[in-house]
């Protein structure tokens, strides 16, 4: 087979017979039937006929792929043209008229071929896009007033032909044409004025009158000139077809003035648009549907169920595979529900099936349930398909445009493409409307999803500042950071002492890992400030604040689960993993009687922390910590401490009322975690009795974190409770060992207990900023709760 | 691709049987028969506490000289059965599972039919699975 070239206009007219004879949407494969009946059209011998498809390959292929089908319409031209047939003709013969088609039916289609063949010529004019369906309905214009019509046998010859495929054939005809029409309303030259209202009544009225076959009435042949169908429906009674077809005489009313008015709306609306979708909806019968529907459901906006639908529509005494049909057709989101729109498309199917109609295989644009409301429903004449392009995709909820996709691709495809792409687009749409909430979810986690600070075992400077910087890049990148930062602010405002600094000093922590099981304690506090970050990362997702996590006590809370009785009873000063959350005793606090004795050993503490500070620049608002921890490292190397009333006085001071007289042991009490209670009770009142001077500068430091976390958060509870823990991480601290004689020993072991304390402290911190940012947001959203019903109480 | 599908019933009558016309039906008829043995039996191993995990696509439940028979059943007992042929290699197996899964889906359109009876011989799949068959061309 040669190559086929084609012209524009043949290049287009031939892709649209071949998607009219590709009913099955195979793109590749057009069924022989349906070419057969456009050869027939062809108005050519049989025997041509059989050369053509002979020498387009297709009968040796048993198939018309496209390019045979291109060939074999080049043929008919050639043929048509009065050239002898041949493999060379396709291309040697120049300005070849389309080929065409034309049903032999009517004069008015013969006249139409006509004026098409003479528009052929010229470039743009692709008209009679789709030959008349061959064999259809034009035998119904047998009574149409027009002589010359081909008679009607040859009509009823093919009907025999026709019917056999007719429930494939006619549906697609129609849309696909109206379609076109639709798509291309300005088109006139490429879309024939269908005139769709003139041959669609009119045949319509055939098929009242006297046509039993159910052929597709509505399959426009090839339009005649509007005015001319229209004369040609005068002639015909009008009402009485119109009559029939209302849905008035379908179902149980048969008002004539529904009628009248009917009968005047739609022979008005014929003459303003040449492009009515034959499956439009009339106002009256959309008034009439929507009665119906509440006579079933009185809410407009809700559903009829498919029991209740089913009942209804088999009052109509159609088939029930014909109302499983219409139900198929109609349940566009395929919910077993009807909604008003589904409803009136059912209905109107119905009444279409009652008149004659063959249902279409696909819902036609305008019976598309439409997102629009009821209001606009009048709208639904206006334009042709324009509508139902706007309204049907949108509707599908986002949840059912994926599964649009397979419902879709069971219909022709080239019914579907137009509406595919609009579907797409407005599911696309609507998909991201309704995705906007749970857009900002996925996106707050990644945010939320903070690359855990790595943790080394070993310190070293570079792995600090790697720490540091990780860190606060990971601040950055959460929204966290800011809350992370403020514990930083906050400390640098008020001189907090470490244990509040330390929410944010992973490093510090790092910094402490010198010592050995320090370990655990930045990755706990790692883990406490991931925590933190993250809790507060997905906060802010929450329309609802979360409830703040169930914290009766924080502190208690977290440091439960690092074993606090481990801590407490290794509370020689042995720093094991998990113990972290300890508060190791609080190494005395240095007195300053005491400055010239740990004189000694602070330079080495203060150099050593002061070193680590150094070494990462961030560090440096909390490098007074570093000199408060020192000092009591210091202190607690000089075992310098406090009498035991100073504890008691201190407490009091510090903690608030709730504080009972003996401070030690409410704070204990106040504690959540029965176990850190009972065992800070425990070793408290032990600690407390064994000696003073460890105690005394434990209290101390504790008031002076006390008062600074006072002053920064504004919960009682929590400062008792984080006082109470402070007081177990300091009553642990009596147990450093006193003796003088051991000074390197006990101060690395306080220097550990330090850490110890402050990472619990830290631990602490970062637990109670995030309760105060839970409390934030949960006023942030009563704030907006309150705005949302601010404005309705003006109601 | 496929060259029969079927639809059978918990009670093990077909619902919908289709076959590309060119072949013999009733070979296919008889294929799909005797693969229910196969669907019972892979749906037995599973084992009753697996139920709720099982899954529904059952995989190739046989294959012949020329054909490949596959297996779908839903959680109320309905089979697909599809059959394709050997050598069309390239089908893959999540192609088979996509196939699958539409015909699951027409079926519960079908299904959401109140003019449908359960039981009742399925009328309107012959769209989707013409779709599905048309494509060995």
């Amino acid at each position: 087979m040669e190559g086929l070239t084609l012209s524009d206009a043949e290049q287009k007219y031939y892709s649209d017979l071949f998607s009219y004879c590709d009913i099955e949407s195979t793109k590749k494969v057009v069924v022989n039937g349906r070419v057969l009946e456009l050869f027939r059209a062809a108005q050519l011998p049989n025997d041509v006929v059989l050369q053509i498809m002979e020498l387009c390959g297709a009968t040796r292929l048993g198939y018309f792929g496209r390019s045979q089908f291109y060939i074999a319409l080049k043929l008919v031209a050639v043929a048509q043209s009065g050239f002898p047939l041949r493999v060379e003709s396709i291309n040697t013969v120049k300005d070849l008229p389309l080929p065409r088609f034309v049903a032999s039916k009517n004069e008015q289609e013969s006249r139409h071929a006509a004026s098409y063949s003479s528009d052929s010529e010229n470039q743009g004019s692709y008209s009679g896009v789709i030959p008349p369906p061959p064999g259809r309905g034009q035998v119904k214009k047998g009574s149409v007033s027009h002589d010359t019509v081909q008679p009607r046998t040859s009509a009823d010859a093919q009907e025999p032909a026709s019917p056999v495929v007719s429930p494939q054939q006619s549906p697609p005809t129609s849309p696909h044409t109206w379609r076109k029409h639709s798509r291309h309303p300005s088109g006139g030259n490429s879309e024939r004025p269908l005139a769709g209202p003139g041959p669609f009544w009119s045949p319509f009225g055939e098929a009242q009158s006297g046509s039993s076959a159910g052929d597709a009435v509505w399959s426009g042949h090839s339009p005649p000139p509007p005015q001319e169908n229209w004369v040609s429906f005068a002639d015909t009674p009008p009402t009485s077809t119109l009559l029939t077809m209302h849905p008035a005489s379908v179902q149980d009313q048969t008002t004539v003035r529904t009628v009248a008015s009917a009968t005047t709306a739609i022979e008005i609306r014929r003459q303003s648009s040449s492009y009515d979708d034959p499956w439009k909806i009339t106002d009256e019968q959309r008034q009439y549907y929507v009665n119906q529907f509440k006579t079933i459901q009185p809410d407009l906006n809700g559903f009829i169920p498919g029991s209740a639908a089913k009942e209804f529509f088999t009052k109509s005494k159609l088939p029930i595979l014909e109302l499983s049909h219409i139900w198929e057709l109609s349940d566009f989101d395929k919910d077993g529900a009807l909604t008003l729109d589904e409803f009136c498309a059912a209905f109107h199917l119905v009444v279409a099936r009652k008149n004659g109609y063959d249902l279409p295989e696909k819902l036609p644009e305008s019976l598309m349930p439409k997102l629009i409301d009821l209001e606009d429903s009048a709208d639904v004449g206006d334009q042709p398909g324009e509508v139902g392009y706007s309204g049907s995709p949108a509707e599908a909820p986002p949840s059912k445009s994926p599964s649009m996709p397979s419902l879709n691709q069971t219909w022709p495809e080239l019914n579907q493409s137009s509406e595919w792409e609009t579907f797409s687009e407005r599911s696309s749409s609507s998909q991201t409307l309704t995705q906007f909430d749970s857009n900002i979810a996925p996106a707050d986690p990644d945010t939320a999803i903070v690359h855990p600070v790595p943790i080394r075992m070993t310190p070293s400077k570079i792995h600090m500042q790697e720490m540091e910087l990780k860190r606060t890049g990971s601040d950055h990148t959460n929204p966290t950071s800011p809350l992370l930062v403020k514990p930083s602010d906050l400390l640098e405002e008020n001189k907090i002492n470490s244990s509040v600094k330390f929410a944010s000093g992973n490093t510090v922590a790092d910094g402490y890992s010198s010592s050995d099981s320090f370990t655990s304690d930045p990755e706990q506090i790692g883990s406490n400030v991931t925590r933190q970050r993250s809790h507060s990362g997905t906060s802010p997702d929450n329309t609802a604040p979360p409830p703040p996590p169930p914290r009766p006590q924080p502190s208690h809370s977290r440091s439960s689960s690092l074993d606090m009785n481990r801590t407490f009873t290794v509370t020689t000063g042995q720093q094991q993993a998990g113990v972290v959350a300890h508060p190791p005793a609080v190494p005395p606090r240095p007195q300053p009687s005491q400055a010239p004795g740990p004189a000694v050993h602070r330079p080495v503490d203060a150099d050593g922390l002061i070193t680590h500070t150094s070494t990462s620049p961030q560090q440096i608002p909390e490098q007074p910590n570093f000199a408060d921890f020192s000092q009591f490292e210091v202190f607690a190397a000089s075992n310098v401490n406090d009498e035991q009333d100073d504890e008691a006085e201190k407490h009091p001071e510090v903690l608030p009322a709730e504080k009972a007289s003996d401070p030690a042991s409410s704070l204990r009490v106040a504690k959540t975690d029965s176990k850190t209670e009972e065992k800070t009770a425990a070793s408290a009142p032990a600690n407390v009795s064994k000696g003073t001077t460890p105690l005394a500068p434990p209290p101390k430091p504790v008031r002076r974190r006390l008062k600074s976390e006072d002053e920064l958060r504004p919960e009682v509870d929590e400062h008792t409770q984080k006082t109470g823990v402070l007081a177990a991480v300091l009553a642990s601290q009596p147990s450093i060992p006193r003796s003088v004689g051991k000074d390197k020993k006990a101060i690395q072991a306080s220097i550990r207990r330090n850490k110890e304390t402050n990472t619990v402290l830290a631990r602490l911190n970062s637990e109670l900023q995030q309760q105060l940012k839970d409390v934030l947001e949960e006023r942030i959203s009563l704030e907006v709760q309150l705005e949302q019903l601010r404005p309705f109480s003006h109601l | 691709m496929a060259v029969c599908i079927a639809v059978i019933a918990k009670e093990n009558y077909p619902l919908y049987i289709r076959s590309t016309p060119t072949e013999n039906e009733l070979k296919f008829h008889y294929m799909v028969h005797t693969s229910l043995d196969v669907v019972d039996e892979k749906i037995s191993a599973m084992g009753k506490a697996l139920v709720d995990q099982r899954e529904l696509y059952l995989g190739l439940l046989y294959p012949t000289e020329d054909y490949k028979v596959y297996g779908y059943v839903t959680n109320s007992k309905v089979k697909f059965v599809m059959v394709v042929d050997s050598s069309n290699t390239a089908l893959r197996d999540n192609e088979i599972r996509s196939m699958f899964r539409k015909l699951h889906n027409s079926y519960t359109d079908v299904m959401c039919n109140p003019f449908y009876n359960p039981g009742d011989r399925i009328q309107a799949f012959d769209n989707m699975v013409t779709s599905m068959m048309i494509q060995v061309c």
